[in-house]
């Protein structure tokens, strides 16, 4: 019975996942073929290659937490009223605003910030009103607009979904035991909705560390992270094993700074009861 | 075969009487003798090229283009369609590398497909195009194409790959935003690192990029030599800084004007011309990227007869200048330059000087797959 109900998903992870993984870990140990594409071989070439991509894991692992800290940060105040503050009536109103975007490519909400944040958008505006004209497209301020836009949904919703489940009535215990709301929030609803705080800086950071589009369409493709490595390697050089190879490496970063991060959270939050993903 | 006509007919004709046909207005007979169809097939005799019944066996119902977007004229194909009983897909590509890629992963479908000069040698070694059998191609005419051209899809004598258009790399600038006029890509550098500085794009393709780098620092267009690619790293690293952007596509940018200047294909330069007229489009006196795109038949092509139709009906004169008028691009068959309107013929941004090409190099095979440009170009977009 219990098969039956596994088998679906088994299989799914199995054929999407698994196959694939290894796939990718034969091609990795593989030889880039003369005119580009596969030559079966075993040799740790490839792996010895990765440093010629240091700068752009080192520009991944940078993005990828500091860009779900900025959305964190932003998040967590609109989680905190949409859950505590907000009019109960107006509740779904208001997540459906947050969740309607998802109803678009994120290319095609992408391509529309180049156009707000090109010379023709919000700095011809701010030139009317007398500012001096400012470039904002293609900056790594414009990259991190981009990602907080297209990734706060994502930070939010579990944020939400915790501080939702909180038992007022803390709260209200926390008041009457003199605390007062700052001393509440930091003691109390804090540390109550670290699940949802961890769960979407863990989805965020995995996610951004295989982004490659907006780094390319609002960074102007000057900044090189794993994703646009990725992309060139497989569409452009054409050299499978080499792409193979730092697909390999970036799963296996992730594994590790998950597992440290799932630490972290167990000691901050005294329970095993975190769940990171 | 009753009836023999006396003037030929028009396509707006031939559709009409094909419609009656369909609807079941008029015989068959009268079809084929109004058209003249039916005497061509009397004429032709046994291939039966030209019969309706034909073409029903031989070439299917359907078949698969692989090309690029805004490359065609959309009513070439319905009207290729109207009188074969063939209707095309057309699947659009960004890349060469995306359309080499997905023909040796296999299992694309693709009759026809376009890929540029630099890869027909590689699709060739690769085994995955045949040499052309020309004696399908009765409209193709060697003799009126040229040379230049036609040698880059032909290998050890044989053609793999006729010529569609060509055209080539050059500098679109606006030239209301920049005062200092360019002419060669040394000064497309110079001007991107003083007054051009966080305005000039430049390709996110490796050989173009590294190309006009070398070619501005008095090297060729297609080097692999170690270290005239260390020179042009540390010129592209330099100027890095500078630039707005690296990416191909650089038509909204130029466009918005937050990009002044550009590395450029012809087909753009000439419609960035054409709506915004203080945009030039200048060859680089130095040197740079000449290229033609062709059409090929894959080997594992499911339709090849209906993929020789269709290459055949696309090098009838008549048709090719419909094409050309669509998409811009300058055409190598001398039967259609003829056929163009003086306004296209005259545009010096699509037809330009003989003289302005001679420094100009195509794209070589062994470039675009060179590793070592590959680590350059991630270098350069990593710096």
């Amino acid at each position: 019975m219990t098969a039956a109900f596994v088998a679906p998903a088994a299989l799914w992870l199995a054929v999407f996942l698994v196959l694939p993984f290894i796939a990718m870990l034969v091609f990795a140990f593989g030889r880039r073929a003369p005119e580009g594409g596969y030559l079966p071989a075993f040799t740790f070439e490839q792996f010895l290659n990765l440093p010629a991509r240091a700068t752009a894991f080192g520009n991944t692992l940078l993005l990828a937490p500091v860009g779900a800290l900025l959305c964190l940060l932003v998040a967590y105040p609109v989680a905190y009223y949409l859950a505590l503050r907000a009019d109960p009536r107006h509740r779904l109103v208001l997540i459906s605003l947050i969740v309607v975007p998802f109803w678009t490519s994120l290319l095609v909400r992408t391509y529309a910030w180049m156009y707000i944040l090109g010379s023709r958008g919000l700095p011809s505006l701010l030139e009317a009103v007398g500012l001096p004209d400012i470039r904002m497209l293609n900056t790594p301020g414009a990259v991190l607009v981009g990602i907080l836009y297209g990734y706060l949904p994502l930070m939010i919703m579990p944020i939400y979904v915790s501080l939702e489940k909180l038992d007022r009535r803390l709260l209200e215990a926390s008041a009457d035991l003199g605390a007062r709301p700052v001393a509440t929030f930091f003691g109390v609803t804090l540390p109550l909705s670290m699940p949802g705080v961890m769960t979407g800086t863990a989805l965020v950071t995995i996610l951004l560390l295989g982004e490659y589009l907006i780094p390319q369409l609002l960074g102007g493709g000057k900044v090189f992270f794993i994703g646009n490595a990725l992309v060139d390697l497989f569409l452009q050089s054409r050299n499978w094993p080499f792409g193979s190879a730092i697909a390999v490496t970036l799963v296996l970063v992730v594994v590790v700074v998950l597992t440290v991060a799932m630490r972290i959270a167990w000691r901050f939050a005294g329970t095993r009861r975190v769940d990171l993903v | 075969m009753s009836k023999f006509i006396t003037k030929p007919i028009t396509a707006s004709e031939f559709t009409s009487e094909f419609m009656r046909l369909k609807r079941g207005s008029v015989t068959r007979r009268h079809f084929l003798g109004i058209t003249g169809l039916g005497l061509a097939a009397a004429v032709m005799g046994r291939s039966g090229a030209f019969s309706l019944e034909a073409h029903a066996q031989d070439l299917g119902t359907q078949m698969s283009l692989a090309t690029w977007p805004n490359y065609h004229d959309p009513a070439t194909f319905e009207a290729f369609t109207v009188k074969t009983g063939v209707a095309v897909e057309v699947n659009v590509f960004g890349s060469n590398e995306e359309m080499l890629a997905k023909l040796q992963a296999g299992g694309t479908g693709w009759d026809l497909f376009v890929p540029t000069n630099y890869t027909i040698s590689t699709y060739a070694k690769l085994g995955l195009i045949d040499p052309l059998d020309l004696s399908k191609l009765p409209n193709y005419d060697p003799k009126t194409e040229t040379p230049r051209f036609t040698n880059e899809g032909i290998i050890d004598g044989k053609t793999y790959a006729v010529p569609k258009n060509w055209g080539t790399t050059g500098i679109a600038i606006n030239t209301g935003k920049l005062k200092t006029p360019v002419t060669s890509w040394k000064e497309f550098f110079e001007l991107a690192q003083t007054e051009a500085g966080g305005r000039v794009m430049v390709h996110d393709y490796q050989l173009t990029t590294i190309g006009n780098a070398l070619v501005s620092l008095g090297y060729k267009f297609n080097s692999i030599d170690p270290a005239e690619l260390t020179k042009a790293e540390e010129l592209l690293i330099k100027v890095k800084p500078h630039l707005f952007a690296i990416n191909s596509d650089y038509q909204p940018g130029m466009r918005a004007t937050d990009a002044w200047m550009t590395m450029c294909w012809t087909n753009d330069g000439a419609q960035l011309n054409r709506d915004m007229p203080e945009i030039a489009f200048v060859l680089g006196k130095d040197g740079g990227e000449i290229w033609s795109d062709f059409y090929a038949i894959p080997t594992s092509a499911a339709n090849k007869p209906a993929g020789y139709a269709l290459l055949d009906y696309l090098m009838t004169p008549e048709n090719a200048v419909r094409e050309h008028i669509a998409n811009g691009a300058p055409t190598t068959d001398s039967r259609v330059l003829a056929l163009l309107p003086a306004e296209v013929t005259g545009n010096k941004i699509v037809y330009p000087d003989e003289a302005a090409l001679t420094p100009l190099e195509f794209g070589a095979a062994v470039t675009l797959t060179d590793p070592a440009r590959a680590e350059v170009m991630a270098r350069f977009k990593s710096a």
